[in-house]
C-alpha cells in the first residue's frame, strides 16, 4: 500500500482537502470523503453512468477516475445543481414532473448527463436526446419518462434563455 | 392516453386517487439526496467481500486463509467451517411450502457447484483490502465435468448436489382425457418447441445488506436493499436464532429489484452471520460481476406446445411439455412458478382441453429466482403458438385471436385449468390497440414496402396477468394508520416499495379515506410495520391498498365518532373534507382532525363515554384468491436483411389494470416492463460456455437497452372495475409479459416472405443473419 497523497478539489462549491490512497476511485472520494452520496456506483465499469458528475464542467464517468487524477479540480454533483435557496434544477424539476424516475438510483446520473446534454444541444430533436441519453442506463422506466423530461426542460430552457436574448 | 371504459366508471369521485399526481419521493432522488444502503455508514463498521469459485463444479482439495488473514487491516476470513453449521435450511421464511430442497450450504463446503459459489467471507477495514485478501487465498481445486445443459442434465450422471441422488428438482403432470381424441379429430395440429434463455434482473443497485449486531442489546439492527423487510427480519431471526422483537430491519430507498431481493441469498445470510461473529457492524456491497454471475438469475425455460384448430380455426385442445433449470441454489417457489405457468398458459383464449407437464433440474449455474412475471413462458408460448398456427393455416394472426379471444358474453368463464375470469377484457384490449395502430393500414404499408426490398412487421400478444395473489403468505397486508396530535397522519405498512411510489400512492389512498390532504401524509416501511409479504407479485394496489384503506377507514369512524360529540350532529350527517369536519349543510359547525386528534390524546375526559382515547386503527386486507388484468401488445419493427439489425417502430400497450390509482404511475410500470421484455427479446442474454463459464460478466457482456433502443410507448387504458375495495388490480410484472412474444412475432411477420420463424430469443442481429444464411442454403440444395 501506498502513502495517501494529498487531494484538493471544491465539490459542489465546498473545498475539500483529503490525503487519498493513489487507488481510491474518484466515486469513491466523492462518497466517502467528500459524503456526496448521490454519487452512485452500478457497475464500477464505465458501462451505466449512474456516477456521472460534471468534472470541470465536463461530464465524466466518477467510476473511471482515479481522485488523484482530479487535484486542483471543481465537481458538481446532482446535489450541487440546485439554487442557493434549495430551488430544483429546471433539468431536476422537468424529472419530476414527468416521471422521469422510479427506484431513483440511476437518477443522479442521469440529471447530470442531462444537464451536460442540453448545454452543448439546446435544441435537441427528439432522437437527438433517444441518442445522446444513450450512454447512462436505467432499469425501471423504459426511457420513457427521462425522454420527456429532457424535452421538456429543452423547451423551458430555450424559452428562458430566449427571453432573456430579447431583453 | 386513451382510455374506454368496460363497465361502471370508478365508485367515487375522489380527490387523489385516479389524479396522476407527482411522486412524494421524488425531490430526494433526483437532487442525490436518496438513502440507499450504501449510503449507510455506522461508527465502527468493517466490510465484507466475497471469494466465489472459478469452477462451475469441482472439489475443494485445499483452502489455505493464512496469507490473507494476516494482512493488515483484514479482522476475519470466514469459510463454511465457521458459519454453515448454524442454518439447517436454505428454505425462505415466509412462503414455507413449495420448495426447492437445495443443501443448505451457507458457504461452500468441500465442492463449488456454480461458477460465483461463495467459498470465503473476508471482513476488512475497507472494501479495497477485503479484495486484496481475497487474492492472498490459496485454494486448490480439481475440476469436475459440469451439468451446464439443462435439457440435458435429467439424465446426466455428473450430480449437481449429490445429496439429493438426482438433478430432477421437480415434476408434475396432469393428463386430460378429451385431449387426444380433440387433437386427433382437430383440422390442424401443430407441435413447436420454444425456449427462452437465461436473463438477468439488473437492478440498477446491486444488493447488499449493513448489519449490526449488538451483544449487549441483544439485538440486531439491519439496513438492506429489500423487496419485503418482513422476509428479511423472519430469515434473520431464524438463522442467528433470535426471536422477531431482537431484529429491526431499517428500510431505506431501493434502487430496483424486479424479483431479485424477496428472498435471502446464501451471501446475505453469510454477512449476518460473521457479522455477530464479529461483534462489529458489517457492510457488504455486491459488485456487478457478482450480481451478473451469483445472484439469481432468470427465464431459461423450453416449452412444448400441440395445439389443434377445427374447421373455424377455433382452438380444441392443447398440450404443454415444460421445462425450465433451476440452476445450483434457487431462490423462493421456483416450482410455484411451474405451477403459475400451466395455470395461466390458456390464458385470453377459449382452450376447452388442456393437458400438461411441468419439471425443473438443476444445473451448474448460478440460481433461477423470480424476475417480473416469473411464469411468464406462458405467454411467450402461447403466443407464439398462435402466430405460428396462423401462418401455417394463412389466416391473418389478429383474426386467429379474434376467433379465439374470450369475450365479455362468454364471462365468467373458467379455463381448462381452472382459472375463473370474471372481470376481465381481453377482446376490448385487442380492439383497443389495434385501432391504436390502424392495423390494417399497416398491413398495407407494409406491402408496399416490401416491393421496395424493406422487410416490416407486427407483432402482437394478448395475456391475463394473475395479479394480487389471495392465498398463502401473500395473501394479505397489514397496516397501522395513526392520526398525530397535529393532525398529520402515519401510515405503517409491511411493504418494500422499490420504485413503484407507494409512499405516493398508499398516501393518496389514506388521504382520500381519512379526507385530508396527502401532504400530510408520512409513509412508514420496515421496522414496527405489521407483517407483509412485501412488494412484488403485482400486488400492492390491491393488496396494500386495501389494507391502507380498511385501516384508514377505521381511523374515519374514530374521527366520525368523536366529532359528532363535539359537534352535537349525528356522524352520518358529517364529511370531512381536506382535514375539517364538518356538519353537511352547516359549513360553519366544524372541527379540525387536528383539533379532534389533540383532544383524544390529551383530553380523555372531554371523549364520548365508553371512548378509547387515540385515533390509531390497524387492519389487515385479505385477498380474493387472484384478481386478473389483461392487456394487449401490439409493435411494429423494420428488420434490416443485410446487417440483421431489427428496428422497432411503434409499440402500443392497451391495458386494463381496473381502477388507477395514479395513471402516471401505472404507465411507469407499464413502460418499464415492455422496455426489460424488448431487452430479453432483442438485447439480453447470460449464456455460459460447455465448462459452466459465465459469459456476461459485465454491462458491457450484457445489454440492457438504452433510450435509442426503446421506442415511445403508447399506452391505452381499457377500465374494468375488479371486485377489491377501489375496483384496483395489478400490473407491475404485465409489461415484461406480454413483451417479449410481441417483439419475436414482429420479427417472424417481418420475416416471413423468407420462411424464418424465430422460436427462441435474443434476436441479435447475428441471429438473424445465421437464420436467413440457412434458409438461403437449404433453398440453394
Amino acid at each position: 500500500m501506498t502513502e495517501p497523497i494529498p487531494v484538493t478539489t471544491t465539490v459542489n462549491g465546498v473545498p475539500h482537502n483529503a490525503a487519498v490512497e493513489a487507488r481510491k476511485t474518484l466515486a469513491d472520494y466523492l462518497r466517502e470523503d467528500c459524503l456526496v452520496t448521490g454519487v452512485h456506483l452500478g457497475c464500477e465499469q464505465g458501462a451505466c453512468g449512474a456516477c456521472t458528475v460534471l468534472l470541470d464542467g465536463i461530464a465524466v464517468r466518477a467510476c473511471l477516475l482515479f481522485a488523484v487524477q482530479v487535484d486542483g479540480s471543481t465537481v458538481t454533483t446532482a446535489e450541487g445543481l440546485m439554487d442557493p435557496d434549495g430551488t430544483l434544477s429546471t433539468v431536476q424539476e422537468a424529472f419530476r414532473n414527468c416521471h422521469g424516475l422510479q427506484c431513483g438510483f440511476c437518477t443522479p446520473g442521469f440529471v447530470i448527463s442531462a444537464t451536460a446534454f442540453l448545454e452543448n444541444h439546446p435544441h435537441p430533436t427528439l432522437d437527438d436526446i433517444r441518442t445522446g441519453l444513450s450512454g447512462n442506463l436505467c432499469r425501471c422506466t423504459g426511457y420513457q419518462g427521462i425522454v420527456a423530461a429532457v424535452q421538456q426542460a429543452a423547451s423551458k430552457l430555450s424559452t428562458r434563455s430566449g427571453s432573456e436574448d430579447k431583453q | 392516453m386513451t382510455t374506454a371504459e368496460t363497465a361502471s366508471a370508478p365508485p367515487e369521485a375522489a380527490r387523489f386517487v385516479g389524479q396522476s399526481v407527482r411522486r412524494v419521493e421524488d425531490k430526494r432522488l433526483v437532487t442525490g439526496h436518496g438513502r440507499y444502503v450504501d449510503d449507510v455508514v455506522l461508527p465502527g463498521m468493517f466490510h465484507v467481500a466475497f471469494a466465489r469459485s472459478d469452477f462451475a463444479r469441482a472439489r475443494i482439495v485445499a483452502l489455505d486463509t493464512t496469507a490473507a488473514a494476516a494482512l493488515p487491516g483484514v479482522h476475519a476470513v470466514f469459510t463454511a467451517s465457521e458459519l454453515n453449521h448454524h442454518v439447517d435450511s436454505l428454505r425462505s421464511s415466509m412462503v414455507t411450502a413449495e420448495q426447492a430442497i437445495v443443501p443448505a450450504h451457507v458457504l461452500a463446503d468441500g465442492d463449488v457447484r456454480f461458477v460465483g459459489d461463495p467459498i470465503a467471507l473476508v471482513v476488512a477495514d475497507n472494501r479495497y483490502l477485503a479484495e486484496d485478501a481475497i487474492d492472498l487465498l490459496d485454494v486448490e481445486y480439481e475440476a469436475l465435468l459440469p451439468v451446464v445443459d439443462f435439457e440435458q442434465a435429467a439424465s446426466d450422471q455428473n450430480l449437481v448436489h449429490p445429496e439429493l441422488g438426482t438433478n430432477v428438482a421437480g415434476v408434475e403432470h396432469s393428463t386430460n382425457a378429451g385431449v387426444a381424441p380433440a387433437l386427433a379429430n382437430a383440422a390442424v395440429v401443430v407441435t413447436e418447441t420454444f425456449r427462452q434463455h437465461r436473463q438477468r434482473n439488473m437492478p440498477m443497485e446491486t444488493r447488499g445488506l449493513v448489519v449490526d449486531w449488538q451483544p449487549y442489546a441483544e439485538r440486531v439492527d439491519i439496513w438492506a436493499s429489500t423487496q419485503s423487510p418482513h422476509e428479511l427480519t423472519l430469515t434473520a431471526a431464524r438463522v442467528l436464532n433470535l426471536g422477531e422483537h431482537q431484529v429491526r430491519v431499517h428500510m431505506g430507498d431501493v434502487g430496483g429489484a424486479f424479483g431479485q431481493k424477496v428472498f435471502l441469498g446464501r451471501d446475505e445470510i453469510a454477512v449476518l452471520l460473521a457479522a455477530r461473529a464479529v461483534g462489529r457492524p458489517l457492510k457488504w456491497i455486491e459488485d456487478r460481476r457478482e450480481n451478473l454471475i451469483a445472484a439469481n438469475s432468470a427465464r431459461v425455460d423450453r416449452t412444448t406446445v400441440t395445439m389443434g384448430l377445427d374447421d373455424d380455426a377455433r382452438i380444441v385442445a392443447a398440450e404443454i411439455d415444460q421445462l425450465n433449470d433451476s440452476g445450483a441454489y434457487p431462490l423462493g417457489g421456483v416450482p410455484a412458478n411451474s405451477n403459475n405457468l400451466v395455470s395461466m398458459f390458456p390464458g385470453p383464449y377459449a382452450i376447452p382441453l388442456m393437458s400438461w407437464s411441468a419439471g425443473s433440474v438443476f444445473t451448474n449455474t448460478s440460481g433461477r429466482g423470480a424476475y417480473r412475471g416469473p411464469w411468464q413462458m406462458e405467454t411467450v408460448a402461447r403466443e407464439l403458438m398462435i402466430d405460428t398456427l396462423a401462418r401455417r393455416i394463412g389466416m391473418d394472426p389478429l383474426e386467429l385471436r379474434r376467433h379465439n379471444v374470450i369475450r365479455q358474453e362468454d364471462l365468467p368463464y373458467t379455463t381448462a385449468t381452472g382459472n375463473v375470469y370474471e372481470r376481465i377484457s381481453p377482446a376490448e384490449t385487442l380492439e383497443q390497440a389495434v385501432a391504436m395502430l390502424d392495423y390494417d393500414a399497416f398491413r398495407v404499408g407494409q406491402t408496399e414496402a416490401r416491393l421496395d426490398g424493406r422487410y416490416l412487421g407486427v407483432g402482437l400478444s394478448l395475456f391475463i396477468e394473475p395479479t394480487s395473489k389471495g392465498a398463502g403468505a401473500l395473501g394479505n397486508e397489514g397496516a397501522v394508520v395513526r392520526v398525530e396530535l397535529d393532525g398529520s397522519v402515519s401510515v405503517y405498512m409491511g411493504t418494500g416499495s422499490h420504485g413503484q411510489g407507494l409512499e405516493t400512492t398508499i398516501a393518496q389512498v389514506v388521504a382520500d379515506e381519512l379526507g385530508i390532504d396527502m401532504a400530510v401524509v408520512a409513509f412508514h416501511q420496515g421496522h414496527g410495520s405489521p407483517y407483509g409479504f412485501g412488494t412484488g407479485g403485482s400486488r400492492s394496489a390491491v393488496i396494500a391498498g386495501g389494507a391502507a384503506r380498511a385501516a384508514a377507514s377505521g381511523v374515519r369512524q374514530q374521527i366520525l365518532h368523536l366529532a359528532a360529540h363535539v359537534l352535537e350532529a349525528g356522524p352520518e350527517d358529517l364529511r370531512i373534507e381536506l382535514g375539517v369536519v364538518s356538519v353537511a349543510g352547516t359549513p360553519t359547525r366544524s372541527v379540525s382532525v387536528a383539533e379532534l386528534a389533540r383532544t383524544a390524546y390529551t383530553q380523555p375526559e372531554a371523549l364520548p363515554p365508553d371512548t378509547a382515547p387515540g385515533l390509531e386503527h390497524s387492519a389487515r386486507y385479505q385477498a380474493p384468491p387472484v384478481t386478473f388484468s389483461n392487456a394487449a401488445h401490439v409493435c411494429t419493427c423494420e428488420v434490416d436483411v443485410n446487417t440483421g439489425i431489427v428496428t422497432l417502430l411503434r409499440y402500443l400497450v392497451s391495458e386494463d389494470c381496473g381502477v388507477m390509482v395514479n395513471p402516471m404511475i401505472v404507465q411507469g410500470q407499464i413502460a418499464g416492463g415492455v422496455a426489460q421484455g424488448i431487452g430479453g427479446a432483442l438485447f439480453e442474454h447470460s449464456p455460459y460456455d460447455t465448462d459452466g463459464n459465465p459469459l456476461a460478466a459485465t454491462m458491457l457482456d450484457y445489454l440492457i437497452p438504452t433510450s435509442a433502443e426503446i421506442p415511445i410507448i403508447e399506452i391505452g387504458h381499457i377500465v374494468t372495475p375488479s371486485d377489491s375495495p377501489g375496483g384496483h388490480k395489478g400490473v407491475g410484472e404485465g409489461g415484461a409479459i406480454g413483451s417479449p412474444p410481441c417483439v419475436v412475432n414482429a420479427v417472424n411477420d417481418a420475416l416471413s416472405p423468407f420462411g424464418v420463424a424465430f422460436t427462441k430469443q435474443p434476436i441479435t442481429p447475428n441471429a438473424v443473419l445465421r437464420a436467413l444464411d440457412e434458409v438461403r442454403t437449404e433453398s440453394a440444395t
